[in-house]
C-alpha cells in the first residue's frame, strides 16, 4: 500500500508540531517529516500540515509574520497547484494571513484562552478532508485558543456558506448549533472552512489531539483518514 | 528621513472585546463619564526617503501588506520629517 508523506512545517514558536507527526505517522502509519520554516524544499510532501502554536510569538497578528517565512512560499506554491494543505488552530490563522483562505480571526469574544473539548458538526462531507465522516455527524476534539473568532464580511459569509465551505461548525452534543457551543465568538459558530478549489482546510479545533483513546477522542482520525482515502485509495487501518 | 507613526486599530464594525473590558474597568473605577473605549495598536518606524510623498507610498505599503489586515484593521499614520 503506498503511503502519503506528511509535511509537518515548524515555525519558532509551534508546539503542537510533534502531535501532528505522531499523529500520522505513529497512529496512522504514513511517512512524516518536519520542515523547518527556513527550509524551501517541502521534502516530496503530498500533504503540508500547518501546526497549532504561537509562530514568531505571533507578534504584530497571528499568523501574520510566519506567512512570509520562506516555507511559506512553497507551501501557496503547493497549494496553487492543488496541493493539500490542512492548518490547525495557528496554522488556520496562517492561512488566512496568506490569503489561501478567507476570512480573519479575532480575539475570543470573551478574552479568555478557551482550552477545552467541543462537538463540531460536519457540514459537507464531500471533500478531501471529511470524506471518512458522514454530512452532520457529530465529532468530539479539543480546542486550545485565545484567538479563534472566525471574522468575515457579511458578502464573503454569505459566499463561503452557499459553496459548502463551511466543513464544520460548533454545535452542542446533540448536534443543534446554538450560540452556548461557540467558544469564541465565531461567525455562524464556524469552526473550519476550506478553500473553494477544495484542496486547503483551515480548522481551529485540535484533530490530531483527538487521534487515541488514551486522548479521550478518535474523533480526528478521520480528517487525517479522509486525506490518506482521497490520495491513495486506500482507508487506512486503526 | 521621516518617522512614520502608525496606528492599527480593529474596524469599527468588529466587537473591541479588550476595548470592552477596559470600559467595564473604568466605569467600575467611577469613570462613568467615560466609554467607547476601542484598543489599537501603535507602530512608529524610520523612513529612508527622498521626501515625504515618497515616504508615504513605503508607509503604506507596510502597511497594507504586513502591518495591518485590512479584512479586521484600519490603519492611518503620520510623517514627520527627522
Amino acid at each position: 500500500m503506498s503511503r502519503l508523506t506528511f509535511g509537518v512545517v515548524v515555525f519558532p514558536g509551534s508546539n503542537c508540531d510533534h502531535d501532528a507527526y505522531h499523529a500520522v505517522k505513529h497512529v496512522l502509519g504514513q511517512n512524516a517529516e518536519f520542515l523547518w520554516h527556513k527550509e524551501s524544499d517541502l521534502k516530496g510532501a503530498d500533504v503540508i500540515v500547518l501546526p497549532g502554536g504561537f509562530s514568531y510569538g505571533d507578534y504584530l497578528r497571528c499568523g501574520a509574520i510566519s506567512r512570509f517565512s520562506s516555507i511559506m512560499k512553497e507551501v501557496v506554491r503547493h497549494a496553487e497547484r492543488g496541493g493539500h494543505v490542512i492548518g490547525i488552530c495557528n496554522g488556520f490563522q496562517i492561512l488566512t494571513e496568506a490569503g489561501l483562505l478567507p476570512g480573519a480571526l479575532l480575539r475570543n469574544e470573551s478574552l479568555h484562552f478557551v482550552c477545552r473539548d467541543v462537538h463540531l458538526r460536519v457540514e459537507n462531507s464531500d471533500t478531501a478532508f471529511t470524506r471518512a465522516f458522514s454530512s452532520g455527524q457529530v465529532m468530539r476534539i479539543p480546542v486550545a485558543h485565545g484567538e479563534g473568532n472566525f471574522y468575515t464580511d457579511e458578502d464573503t459569509l454569505k459566499q463561503i456558506e452557499d459553496a459548502g465551505q463551511v466543513i464544520f461548525r460548533y454545535v452542542q452534543a446533540d448536534g443543534t448549533v446554538h450560540t452556548d457551543a461557540n467558544p469564541n465568538g465565531s461567525r455562524n459558530n464556524i469552526a473550519g472552512i476550506i478553500n473553494r478549489q477544495g484542496n486547503v482546510l483551515g480548522m481551529m479545533p485540535h484533530p490530531e489531539r483527538g487521534m487515541e483513546d488514551i486522548l479521550g477522542s478518535t474523533d480526528g482520525i478521520g480528517v487525517f483518514a479522509s486525506l490518506i482515502t482521497t490520495l491513495t485509495g486506500a482507508v487506512p487501518v486503526q | 528621513m521621516y518617522k512614520a507613526v502608525i496606528t492599527v486599530k480593529l474596524r469599527p464594525s468588529i466587537l473591541d472585546p479588550e476595548g470592552k473590558a477596559i470600559e467595564h474597568a473604568l466605569t467600575s473605577l467611577g469613570h462613568t463619564a467615560l466609554g467607547g473605549v476601542r484598543v489599537g495598536k501603535h507602530i512608529e518606524l524610520n523612513v529612508a526617503a527622498a521626501d515625504q510623498a515618497q515616504a508615504a507610498q513605503q508607509v503604506e505599503e507596510a502597511c497594507r501588506k504586513l502591518l495591518a489586515n485590512t479584512v479586521m484593521e484600519d490603519y492611518s499614520f503620520t510623517l514627520t520629517e527627522i
